[in-house]
C-alpha cells in the first residue's frame, strides 16, 4: 500500500498542539483559549487516528469518539462558566478574574 | 488434704477481699468495708491453719510439697536450656513458719485498724491496699521459684508505697512512699541481676531444682558469691540494712497499722526470709556469708546508737526495726538460720505490738507523736501500757520474754557457731545494751514522769476494744512466742530449730551444730549459766541506766547530751545520711535530669524535633501557597511546565531501558 507515512501525521499533530498550548498559554481571552484546549484535544484525535490506521487496530478510534464526547461536555460546562463571568465581570479578560487566590 | 491440693485457694482470699473493696467499697458503709478487709485475712488465717495441720501428716519424702498451677513464661523451648517459669507454690517448714507470723500478725493487724483508721476517710482504699499487701507477701513466702517470689516481692513494695502515702494529700507522706519504691529499687536491681545470674548458672529457677543441683555438683564458689552478694543487695533494699536502710524511718508518715504490718513485722523480714530461703547457696559461699554477717551486725549497732536520741515515738522503733533486721542478718551471716528466722517471727510479734502500742498512744493523745510532749500516761492508758512495756521487755532481751530466746541464740552463734566472730559478737552485744537503753528511755518518756502536754487540751483516753484485743493477744506471744526455744538454755533441743532443721540442714553440709562447753555442767548450772549471759546482763544495764536518766535524775540527760554537744547533735541528725546522700547522689541527679534530660535532651532534642517538623512544614507551606495566584495564565504556564517535564522524565526512563 502506497499511503502517507505515519510520521506526517504526527509531526502534523505535534505542530497543531504546540500552536494550542502556546495560545492556552500566552492569549488572555476566555472563548480563544477555550478554542486552544480545543486545538489540543484535536490535535490528539489527530495522532490516535494515525496510529489507529498505522497498526490497523480499532482502540485508538474509539479513543477519539470519548475525546469528542469529553470535548463536547465541556464546551457545553465551560461555555456556560465563561457566559456566568461575562454577567459577573463584564470582561472576557481572564486576568481580571483572579480573585480565588491565597 | 483440702489446702494442701488448693495452696492458690490462701491467695485468693485476700486477693478477692482487695478486688471488693477497692472496686465496690467506696459507696459501701463502714461497717460492710470493715467485714471485707477483716474477713478475707481471717479466713486466710483459718486456711492457714488448716494447710499447718494438714502439713503435720505429711511424710517427710513430700516435703517440700508443690503446687503447679500454670506454666507462666515459657522461651527458647527448643534450646538446650529453655526458660520455662510455672507460677508454682511450695510449703515447707520455713514456709509454714512465715505464713503462720504473716497471716497471724496480719489478721490482728487488720482488727486493730478498723478501730485506728475509724476516724479515717478512704478505709475502703486502706482495707484495699491492706489486703492486696497479704496478698503479695504470702505469695513471695510460699513461692517456688525465683520469679514467683520477685513478683511477691515487688507487690509487697507497691503495697508499700502505696500505703506510705495513703495520706497522700501531705507531702510529706506523698514524698516518703516515693523514697522508699526509689531506695528499694536500687536494692531490687542488683537482686534481678541475682536471679539471671541463678538462671545462667543452674538452668532453672525452681527452689528444688536449683537445692538439688548444688547438692549433687556444686559450681565454683566464686560465681556461688556473686550470685549471693547480688540476692543480698536485694535484701539490703527490701530489709533497710546499710546503707540502704534510709527509707525506713522516713515510712513511719504511713498509718500506724502500716508502720506495724509492713515496716515492722513482716514486708521488711522478706529480705531475710530470702537469705534463709536461699541458704544453701549462702552456705557455700563464705566470703558472701562474712558480707551478710557484717552489713547485719554493723546496722544493728549503728541504727541503736540512733535510735539514742530520737524524738518521735514512731522514729525510735523505726531505727529499732532496722537495728533487729540487722541482728536478724548477724544471725544468717554466721549460719544460724533457724536463730535468724526465729528472731524474725518473735521480732513480728513484739515490734508489731509496739508500733500498735505506738499507735494506741499517739491515739490517746490526739495525734502526737513527739515522746517530749507526753509523760505521765501509765495510769491513763493501763492496757497500752502494759503491752508496750511487755514488748519493750521483750525486744530488750530481759529473760523469760521472747526477744531474749531468740536473740541470745543469735548472739551464742555469733560467739560460738560454726562462724563465730568475736568483733561481730561484740557489736551485737552492744548493739543490745543500747537497744536496752532506747527501748527503756522510750517507756520512761512516755509513761512516767509528769505530763509535759497541756491537760486541759488534750484528753487522753484508752482506746476502743478492738484496738486494744491485738495488743493483749500480740503481748501473749511476745512472753510465749519464745518459749519454743527454751530447752535450747539448759543445753536441750530447740523445738524451733528442730523443726527446721529439713530446710536448713542442707546449708550446714552436714556439720552438727558444736556441743556446748558446759556439756557436762549441771541442768541447773547450765541454766544459771544462760540467765546471766552478757546479753542479760547489758539488757538489765540498759534498763537500769534508762531509769536512772529519766526516771530518777530527769535533769540528767539535758547535762549529758550539753557535756557531749558534737556526738548529741550528730545522733540526733541521724549522722546527717540523708543529708550526705541528698548531696552525693540526689542533687547531682536532679541537676542532670533538670539541665540535661529536661533542658537538653526532652526541651532540645525531643521538642525541637516536633516543633522543627511543624516549622518545616509551616515555612515551605507560607512559601508554596504563593503559587496559587489567582491567575489563571500562570496555573496554565505550570501546567505545561508539569505536563513538558513529566514527559522527559518518561523519555529519559525509556532512554535508559533501551
Amino acid at each position: 500500500m502506497n499511503a502517507v507515512p505515519i510520521s506526517y501525521y504526527l509531526v502534523l499533530s505535534a505542530i497543531l498542539f504546540g500552536l494550542g498550548v502556546v495560545a492556552f498559554v500566552f492569549k488572555r481571552n476566555i472563548i480563544t483559549i477555550f478554542m486552544a484546549i480545543e486545538l489540543m484535544l484535536n490535535a490528539v484525535n489527530l495522532a490516535f487516528v494515525a496510529f489507529a490506521r498505522s497498526f490497523n487496530q480499532l482502540d485508538g478510534l474509539i479513543f477519539v469518539f470519548f475525546v469528542i464526547v469529553v470535548a463536547a461536555a465541556e464546551a457545553a460546562v465551560g461555555l456556560a462558566i465563561v457566559i456566568a463571568i461575562v454577567h459577573n465581570r463584564q470582561t472576557l479578560n481572564i486576568e481580571r478574574v483572579n480573585l480565588l487566590k491565597f | 488434704m483440702l489446702v494442701l491440693n488448693h495452696l492458690w485457694f490462701i491467695l485468693a482470699l485476700p486477693l478477692a477481699g482487695a478486688a471488693i473493696n477497692g472496686l465496690f467499697g467506696k459507696r459501701w458503709p463502714q461497717a460492710a468495708v470493715n467485714s471485707v478487709g477483716v474477713g478475707s485475712v481471717s479466713l486466710a488465717f483459718l486456711a492457714v491453719v488448716e494447710l499447718v495441720r494438714e502439713f503435720a501428716q505429711l511424710p517427710a519424702d513430700k516435703i517440700p510439697w508443690v503446687g503447679n498451677y500454670f506454666t507462666w513464661i515459657s522461651s527458647g523451648a527448643s534450646t538446650a536450656h529453655p526458660f520455662r517459669v510455672d507460677f508454682s507454690l511450695q510449703v515447707d517448714q520455713l514456709t509454714v513458719v512465715m505464713l503462720l507470723t504473716v497471716a497471724f500478725v496480719g489478721m490482728l493487724i487488720h482488727f486493730y485498724s478498723t478501730g485506728y483508721m475509724a476516724h479515717e476517710g478512704g478505709t475502703y482504699r486502706f482495707f484495699s491496699y491492706l489486703n492486696l499487701f497479704m496478698f503479695f507477701m504470702m505469695t513471695l513466702v510460699m513461692a517456688a521459684n525465683l520469679i514467683v517470689m520477685f513478683v511477691g516481692w515487688e507487690g509487697v513494695g507497691l503495697c508499700s508505697y502505696l500505703l506510705i502515702g495513703f495520706w497522700f494529700l501531705k507531702k510529706t507522706a506523698a514524698d516518703a512512699g516515693k523514697k522508699a519504691f526509689i531506695v528499694t529499687r536500687l536494692g531490687d536491681f542488683g537482686f534481678t541481676i541475682g536471679i539471671l545470674l541463678v538462671f545462667w548458672t543452674f538452668h532453672s529457677l525452681t527452689f528444688g531444682n536449683i537445692f538439688a543441683q548444688i547438692a549433687a555438683n556444686p559450681p565454683e564458689t566464686g560465681i556461688l558469691t556473686a550470685i549471693c552478694l547480688l540476692l543480698f543487695t536485694g535484701a539490703i533494699g527490701k530489709s533497710a540494712q546499710l546503707p540502704l536502710y534510709v527509707w525506713l524511718p522516713d515510712a513511719m508518715e504511713g498509718p500506724t497499722p502500716v508502720s506495724a504490718l509492713i515496716h515492722a513485722a513482716t514486708m521488711v523480714t522478706a529480705g531475710v526470709y530470702m537469705v534463709a530461703r536461699m541458704n544453701p547457696l549462702f552456705s557455700r559461699a563464705p566470703i558472701a556469708m562474712l558480707a551478710v554477717a557484717i552489713v547485719g551486725a554493723v546496722t544493728a549497732f549503728y541504727s541503736a546508737t540512733i535510735g539514742l536520741a530520737q524524738t518521735d515515738i514512731k522514729k525510735v522503733l523505726a531505727y529499732s526495726t532496722v537495728s533487729q533486721l540487722g541482728y536478724m542478718f548477724l544471725g544468717c551471716g554466721v549460719g544460724a538460720y533457724a536463730a535468724g528466722t526465729f528472731h524474725l517471727m518473735t521480732h513480728a510479734f513484739f515490734k508489731g505490738l509496739l508500733f500498735l502500742a505506738a499507735g494506741s498512744v499517739i491515739h490517746a493523745m490526739g495525734g502526737e507523736q513527739d515522746m517530749r510532749k507526753m509523760g505521765g500516761l501509765r495510769n491513763k492508758i493501763p492496757v497500752t501500757y502494759g503491752t508496750m512495756l511487755i514488748a519493750t521487755l521483750a525486744i530488750a532481751g530481759i529473760p523469760g520474754f521472747a526477744g531474749f530466746f531468740s536473740k541470745d541464740e543469735i548472739l551464742e552463734a555469733a560467739k560460738s557457731g560454726p562462724n563465730a566472730n568475736v568483733w561481730l559478737w561484740l557489736l551485737g552485744v552492744t548493739g543490745a545494751l543500747l537497744t536496752s537503753f532506747y527501748m527503756f528511755r522510750l517507756i520512761f518518756l512516755t509513761f512516767f514522769g509528769k505530763p509535759r502536754y497541756d491537760e486541759r487540751k488534750v484528753h487522753v483516753h484508752e482506746s476502743p476494744r478492738n484496738m486494744t484485743v491485738p495488743l493483749m493477744i500480740l503481748a501473749f506471744f511476745s512472753i510465749f512466742g519464745g518459749w519454743f526455744a527454751a530447752p535450747h538454755l539448759v543445753g536441750g533441743t530447740d523445738y524451733f530449730e528442730k523443726f527446721l532443721s529439713p530446710v536448713f540442714s542442707a546449708g550446714t553440709n552436714g556439720v552438727a551444730a558444736p556441743e556446748s562447753a558446759e556439756a557436762s555442767a549441771t541442768l541447773g548450772m547450765q541454766l544459771v549459766h544462760a540467765l546471766t549471759g552478757l546479753p542479760v546482763i547489758v539488757a538489765v544495764l540498759g534498763l537500769l541506766v534508762a531509769w536512772w536518766m529519766y526516771v530518777r535524775n530527769p535533769k540528767l540527760p539535758k547535762r549529758v547530751a550539753d557535756s557531749m554537744r558534737g556526738l548529741y547533735t550528730l545522733i540526733y541528725n541521724k549522722y546527717y545520711v540523708d543529708e550526705i546522700y541528698t548531696a552525693v547522689f540526689v542533687r547531682p541527679l536532679l541537676w542532670i535530669s533538670t539541665n540535661v534530660f529536661w533542658h537538653g535532651v526532652d526541651e532540645g532534642l525531643i521538642d525541637g524535633t516536633v516543633n522543627g517538623a511543624g516549622r518545616v512544614a509551616r515555612e515551605s507551606g507560607s512559601r508554596l501557597r504563593e503559587l496559587q495566584s489567582g491567575n489563571a495564565r500562570s496555573y496554565a504556564a505550570w501546567v505545561v511546565v508539569g505536563a513538558v517535564g513529566f514527559t522527559v522524565l518518561l523519555l529519559a526512563l525509556w532512554a535508559g531501558v533501551h
